[in-house]
């Protein structure tokens, strides 16, 4: 299948997991729908051949998940007894992964020997960047040209960070103000 | 200078000489961010350093007075969408988002690079001001708390 498909799959299954994460009650459920648009975006990353983006996506909705089950499930939160359905469906999941280790074994053989790093993007970058983009500096070029989306992504990162910082401290100045009138 | 807050007379001269050579400085390393090391990003944290240093000498009232808070939020908020501006301009004369459609110019020149330099000025605006800001809510909530204790 060419990639544009893979690639629609990918969006159709995480429209679905933000619907349901939008209209599903059950608020762990609800984590772990969100979770599953965030490893949809991982995977696309690797079906695009970005897979330093897919490695931090990756990582970064796993460390998400957590803090939101932290800070949004109570502890005593699962009481329910497992179940045969639930014992089979945990028995089909281990033979599924089994399954995909084994089939994805071969894929390591195409990995570079050891000490022998790929740097076949690092090459092209050196050989080309100066007289592709008509930047002196390399580093420039990379990061607003070759990867101009990934400093487009840090800014937008950048804007919300600050606006949600400059919200929850203007809410907390003005709720302090208002009691010490009422004082 | 008239008003007491901040700190003395020798720090309140020297900053008002020396802001101007470190908004330079800033402005430099973000011009040149396609010529030598630095950026958008390093430029705008001194940028955002300059103007902390009137914070830290004047007091935050006088800042505040100073700068046009409510101007710099919009500018701050401008400067990103003008690089998604920039982003669309390259989709329609390059055909890609983002794509770099001016002209290269020579190596090594000031004017060179396309729309790399315009993008560093943007990003340069966008982590100068928007430092800055933060560090003026923290100092707010900072001084709420003081008049409390």
């Amino acid at each position: 299948m060419p990639v544009e498909t893979w690639l629609i799959c990918i969006l159709g299954f995480m429209i679905l997991g933000s619907i349901v994460a939008l209209e599903i009650k059950d608020i762990l459920s609800s984590i772990i729908a969100v979770g599953v648009v965030g490893l949809g975006v991982s995977v696309a990353f690797l079906f695009l051949q970005a897979p330093d983006l897919a490695i931090v996506q990756f990582l970064f909705e796993i460390f998400a998940l957590i803090i939101l089950i932290r800070a949004f499930v109570k502890k005593d939160y699962h009481e329910e007894a497992p179940s045969t359905v639930n014992k089979i469906l945990i028995g089909v999941t281990l033979l599924t992964l089994i399954a995909i280790f084994i089939l994805s074994i071969s894929i390591f053989r195409t990995l570079p020997e050891f000490g022998q790093p790929l740097m076949s993007t690092a090459e092209y970058y050196l050989e080309n960047g100066a007289a592709e983009t008509g930047s002196a500096n390399l580093v420039t070029s990379i990061i607003l040209d070759y990867r101009a989306y990934d400093t487009l992504g840090e800014v937008t990162v950048l804007f919300t960070a600050i606006i949600g910082a400059m919200t929850v401290l203007r809410i907390k100045s003005q709720t302090k103000k208002e009691s010490g009138v009422a004082l | 200078m008239k008003n007491d807050a901040g700190m003395t007379v020798i720090v309140k001269t020297i900053t008002r000489i020396i802001l101007w050579m470190i908004l330079l400085y800033g402005l430099y390393i973000i011009l040149h961010g396609h010529l030598t090391p630095g950026g958008g990003f390093g430029g705008g944290v001194i940028i955002a350093l300059a103007f902390l240093s009137i914070l830290l000498a004047y007091g935050r009232e006088y800042t505040t007075k100073w700068l046009n808070i409510k101007f710099l939020q919009e500018f701050e908020a401008s400067s990103i969408l003008l690089f998604l501006v920039v982003g669309i301009m390259g989709f329609g004369l390059g055909g890609a988002f983002l794509v770099n459609f001016l002209s290269h110019g020579t190596l090594f020149h000031l004017i060179s690079a396309g729309t790399i330099p315009i993008l560093n000025i943007f990003i340069g605006i966008k982590v100068g001001v928007s430092l800055f800001l933060v560090v003026l809510a923290l100092a707010e909530l900072h001084i709420e708390k003081g008049e409390k204790a």
